[in-house]
């Protein structure tokens, strides 16, 4: 199979004498830094810790399911750890993966700048984040809590005696980290931006952050708030949720999901943003449709705010309210379609090779293509009475997020992953864990729509028995995946020590972070870049590699 | 489905259902569901197959190997419009249907036989009109519109019966209502699918759909002995309602005799259609439904009604659509208190400007 | 959208020649880069407390709208003139912070550090007036959850003798409270946030800094401390002046 990848002469290449990584040692450099990258890192690392654990809760769920009994665990105990898992994934694992380490590192370079607008704003946000996850362990050390990640009240409020508080402290905690990594982007890119870095010349990498930025600063404080009430309502015993004390407990669910449905599009937006720069460059060519696909990020944010009451068509609101919502739902719809449309139009005419991050930008599309349209299965309001709160709904969104948001951050991973850290992972095993993720992944969701139209319903430790033949694929398919998640752990970890020298372009890709060292020097650009030409200009790279200039730094 | 072999549907449905891959079919409304589930996967595939289509023919025509030179192509303004505008139109067509369908599931008819029923940790308790009660199972006829008015008396529960097609959220302190017709007798799956808890996997029983005869035959045999609007009377009379709603010239409250599903003016000025919702509420508020021509003198019973009690009391007030009726009631406590010997209860109240009740 | 650029050369210099203030952070090309990044990061951050407290505002609509005689005597049984000093208070605590950032920007040092006690102790003196108001609603027992009873409304008082209300609307007015003590807890944090902040800012500011030029830091506390004031302005209205027309 042919390939791009350009590596330097691994017998004389060495790894850059000055990097970010060794500029300064010890530990008080590392947890004391205001550097991007190192924050970046930082995050790297325990973001993949909190995924691990959510991956374990996710087996023992699949375990469990595995009979029709609940033999394996007990019911509350099921229950603590569906809603470890869910708070786990959302909050700990997926608004954080792409923007806090791919993001965090990328957007500065990516715009021409030496460092995000606020670096002791970003250590702080990795510190609440570190906070967030300690204080989410010790609730689970502690006896864990059972009111699934959606805290519905009355339930979390007056019905359960589990660690709710520190539950949603942990969550309240979580979301101000994702406060600040939003803001942060949006001032760097509105103030910092190299000159001759226009908006338009910016990659669409960018772009979809600063899309998901805006949700994470308007959206995550109605979170913040609602929690708060939540925890006042179960402290003190103030009744805004309360029906007995004059409250409503369909205020919480508004609420709830004001911000909530926001956080899906936090939580794709900068995965989509990963799949635009690879495709482009696994293909040679500008993305089809570049205005449109900038612009289609923006139009998902801000339709996104108004769609939320889709997860309440069955609760009791308005027939006319729910008519409202569901147009909205299918106006949205429509932007991802079209950078569906668009990515694969960037590939007619180009000049195609698959490596790994390749590999995981198809799985996206066609992942997240099922997944998408499976939404327009719920906001249809309807077909949604039958779908709703059934395993219908646990396939779409695992099939949006996990086939589609982490195959997105897991191509970014590998395609990153040698200006990182400076050395290639191994190609041949990274392409088996693709292949063997994709399949995984489809064994494990794929019969969950079908549980789902036969009724089965979520968060059940235990089922008729005419649904496990079912249950028992999803079951085999999630020790598939596991396996398919396990092998990048060792073998990028095993890449860096012994992975070959990647040098500053690799991939003989466009954009900035391409034409620094690998890995890059603490602050990115020796001298200030000055930007003349469009993103994505393959025409532009051709030529410049004709005269071999020296590259930045 | 009348726009599809009826022939052909048949057959995929059995196919479906005997591999154990599709619920069954049996209510009125679930063929249309289905079908809108079929057009939604249709569209679905058509999509996916777009995409995969486009994403295979050209990974392949453009390889590397067989195209080194990429070229440059910045957009195309009409092919963003096309895949705008088609996945529009084709998301509208389904927001359309969802829609049309939305409101069939959500607008009972008039003629629905009522069933009332009331979510708990961890159960699911029936109450039919006549008086008989289940837990976590339905007895329905078959062939007749049962509507359900849903209510939990703790925290959010969901009243799920797949081979139905139909779902509503039980959530404490105020009605829902869904309905069904069911079509084909057997016994079907209940679910609770709102997670309620530690026994949320346990809140499941079982709707049995019956011919009208054994479901006449059912009723006789499993009723208590009281219809819920018996029930209701007798609550009426021992919390002291009748005190003020009666006929007599100087009664305080409003004549309550057909007052389900009349308009009534409140105080300030607006019109409501006096439904279950409205009369509950109105028993644990009264101060926020103040009937126009009334003094706002009826205490609440928050803390001293059930939500059985509510339903009794609801259930009496649709069938009292007598003065004959008001007046047994009224009998029929008073011979309970000269019984007891205790005198009938009754209020002391300001001098008030008696009003005519709008019905 | 701005394409904001700054001019390579002025960077290279400055940079070159290590001729630029002490606060300029590395990471910025100019001073006047940071002070309008720093700027721009606090409205954002504006922003997002609008959005916070906005879910609160949103609650107060919805069950004002519901349940408005409940509010109307809730918010009689409060003390109007607490609320009105409190709002004095803080309306000339924004003067004062206005005028510390306007000694910053004249480099006045006595100037800055006496309009910045000013501030403190006028915010201290809020808060004072209302852990007193908190106090008092304890007693009177108008605490949701912890030691509610609506006893007090159902007879109407010598002011509002028309705040008498039925049983089930009496039991509403905890509703009210717990609005009231939400919000105004929300916001008793914020200006506890605000004093501290501003203490420190006070202890630098003794130690020299803020008047060398580097204005921002005082700048965007102060847009910190107008924003909390702002959040007030619309609290006393919403909770204090319901239907107070007599």
């Amino acid at each position: 199979m042919s390939t791009i990848l350009t590596l330097p002469d691994q017998a004389t290449a060495r790894l850059p004498k000055v990097s970010y990584l060794n500029k300064e040692y010890g530990l008080k450099s590392w947890l004391l830094t205001g550097d991007h990258k190192r924050i970046a890192m930082l995050y790297f690392i325990s973001i993949t810790f909190f995924f691990f654990i959510g991956g374990a809760m996710a087996g023992l769920i699949r375990l469990e399911l595995l009979t029709p009994p609940s033999d394996l665990l007990a019911a509350d105990t099921y229950n603590k750890v569906f809603t470890a898992h869910g708070i786990i994934m959302v909050f700990l694992f997926l608004v954080p993966s792409v923007p806090a380490t791919i993001g965090n590192f990328l957007i500065p370079i990516m715009v021409g700048a030496k460092d995000l607008a606020f670096p002791k704003i970003n250590l702080l946000s990795w510190y609440l984040y570190v906070a967030a996850g300690t204080m989410m362990i010790s609730v689970l050390a502690f006896g864990g809590v059972d009111t699934g990640w959606t805290f519905t009240t009355p339930l979390s409020t007056h019905y359960l005696n589990t660690h709710v508080i520190s539950a949603g402290i942990a969550v309240f905690i979580a979301g101000f980290s994702s406060i600040f990594t939003g803001l942060n982007f949006i001032v760097t890119i509105h103030r910092m931006r190299a000159p001759g870095m226009t908006w338009f010349r910016l990659p669409l990498f960018v772009w979809s952050h600063y899309a998901a930025s805006i949700l994470m600063v308007l959206g995550t404080p109605v979170l913040a708030i609602t929690l708060v009430l939540v925890i006042l309502e179960r402290t003190i015993g103030i009744g805004v949720f309360d029906p007995t004390k004059g409250g409503d407990p369909l205020l919480f669910q508004h609420l709830f999901w004001f911000y909530s449905h926001p956080a899906v599009y936090i939580m794709i937006l900068p995965g989509m943003g990963v799949i635009s720069e690879v495709i482009s460059t696994f293909s040679r060519k500008r993305v089809f449709g570049y205005t449109a696909v900038a612009f289609s990020s923006v139009a998902i944010a801000v339709f996104g705010f108004f769609v939320w009451a889709h997860h309440m068509f069955i609760m009791g609101i308005s027939n006319y309210s729910a008519l409202v919502f569901s147009l909205l739902t299918m106006l949205v719809a429509v932007p991802s379609a079209i950078k569906i449309f668009n990515w694969s139009a960037t590939l007619y005419k180009g000049s195609i090779t698959f490596e790994t991050p390749m590999l995981y930008a198809f799985g996206f599309i066609g992942l997240f293509t099922i997944g998408g349209l499976t939404g327009v299965f719920l906001g249809s309001m309807g077909m949604d009475i039958h779908l709703t709160e059934t395993y219908f709904i646990v396939a779409h969104f695992h099939f949006v997020m996990v086939g589609g948001m982490l195959m997105a951050y897991l191509s970014g991973v590998h395609f990153w992953w040698p200006k990182i850290t400076g050395r290639m992972y191994p190609e041949g095993v990274s392409k088996l864990a693709a292949v063997i993720t994709f399949v995984g992944f489809v064994l494990t969701f794929f019969p969950q729509f079908i549980l789902g139209y036969l009724g089965m319903p979520r968060r059940y430790a235990a089922y008729p028995p005419e649904f496990q033949v079912l249950n028992v694929f999803s079951s085999a398919g999630a020790s598939v995946l596991g396996v398919g998640y396990l092998l990048p752990l060792l073998y990028l970890t095993w890449s860096l020590k012994y992975g070959k020298i990647a040098g500053a372009n690799p991939w003989q890709a466009t954009g900035l972070e391409w034409q620094i060292q690998s890995p890059p020097l603490t602050e990115n650009f020796v001298d200030t870049p000055i930007v003349t030409h469009e993103a994505y200009d393959y025409e532009w790279l051709e030529s410049k590699k004709g005269s071999e200039v020296p590259t930045v730094g | 489905m009348h726009f599809i072999s009826p022939v052909l549907w048949q057959f995929l449905i059995k196919w479906l259902t005997y591999f154990a891959i599709f619920p069954p079919e049996a209510s009125s409304i679930a063929p249309y569901a289905d079908a809108l589930y079929f057009f939604l996967i249709a569209i679905s595939v058509v999509g996916l197959g777009a995409v995969a289509l486009l994403v295979v023919t050209f990974s392949i025509r453009y390889r590397q190997e067989a195209n080194p030179t990429p070229t440059p192509i910045e957009g195309s303004t009409l092919l963003e419009a096309t895949w705008t505008i088609i996945p529009l139109i084709l998301f509208m067509i389904c927001f359309v249907w969802g829609a049309l369908l939305y409101f069939r599931i959500y607008s009972p008819p008039t003629n629905a036989m009522n069933i009332y029923v009331v979510g708990k940790q961890w159960m699911w308790k029936v109450e039919h009109p006549g008086g008989q009660h289940e837990i976590n199972a339905l007895h329905i006829p078959i062939n007749k519109p049962i509507q359900i008015t849903l209510i939990s008396q703790d925290v959010f529960h969901s009243f799920s019966i797949p081979a139905f097609r139909v779902k509503r959220e039980a959530i404490p302190g105020r009605y829902n209502t869904e309905w069904f017709e069911a079509t084909k007798v057997g016994t079907y799956h209940l679910f609770c699918t709102q997670y309620c808890g530690t026994l949320h996997s346990q809140m499941i029983g079982e709707v049995v759909a019956m011919t009208p005869e054994d479901y006449e035959a059912w009723a006789a045999a499993s009723t208590s002995g009281n219809s819920l609007a018996q029930n209701g009377e007798r609550l009426f009379a021992s919390l002291g309602c009748s005190s003020c709603h009666n006929s007599g010239p100087n009664a305080h409250g409003p004549n309550l005799a057909n007052v389900y599903g009349s308009h009534l003016q409140l105080k300030n000025g607006s019109f409501v259609t006096v439904d279950d919702a409205f009369l509950r509420d109105t028993i644990l508020n009264p101060t926020m439904h103040e009937v126009a021509g009334y003094a706002p003198i009826m205490p609440t019973y928050q803390g001293q009604v059930s939500e059985e009690g509510l339903i009794d009391l609801v259930e009496y007030m649709r069938q009292l659509n007598s003065q004959y009726r008001i007046d047994q009631t009224i009998d029929n406590s008073a011979a309970q208190s000269i019984q007891t010997g205790a005198t009938p209860p009754g209020t002391s109240a300001p001098a008030l400007a008696p009003g005519a009740v709008k019905p | 959208m701005d394409s904001h650029t700054v001019a390579a050369q002025t960077a290279e210099t400055a940079h070159a020649e290590h001729e630029h203030p002490a606060f300029l952070r590395h990471h910025f090309e100019s001073v006047e880069q940071q002070r309008e990044s720093a700027t721009f990061g606090m409205w954002l951050f504006l922003l997002t407390e609008i959005m916070f407290f906005g879910g609160l505002f949103c609650a107060y609509l919805i069950f004002r709208n519901w349940y408005y005689p409940a509010f109307v005597a809730g918010s009689h049984s409060l003390h109007l003139w607490a609320g009105t000093l409190n709002t004095t208070l803080l309306i000339i605590s924004s003067f004062t912070m206005a005028m510390a950032v306007h000694a910053s920007e004249t480099r006045v040092r006595k100037a800055l550090i006496g309009w910045m006690i000013a501030t403190i102790i006028l915010g201290s003196g809020f808060l004072c007036v209302k852990a007193y108001e908190w106090h008092d609603e304890w007693v009177e027992h108008h605490v949701p959850g912890l030691n509610f009873s609506p006893q007090g409304f159902l007879h109407g008082t010598k002011d509002y003798p028309d705040d008498k209300l039925s049983l089930d609307m009496a039991e509403k007015t905890q509703v009210y409270f717990s609005l009231y003590f939400a919000m105004t807890g929300m916001h008793a944090l914020h200006m506890i946030i605000g004093v501290s902040l501003l203490t420190i800012l006070l202890i630098q500011a003794w130690g020299g800094k803020y008047v060398e030029g580097h204005v921002a830091p005082i700048e965007n506390f102060g847009l910190y401390w107008h924003f909390v004031d702002i959040v007030w302005i619309f609290l006393f209205p919403l909770l204090y002046l319901i239907r107070r027309h007599q």
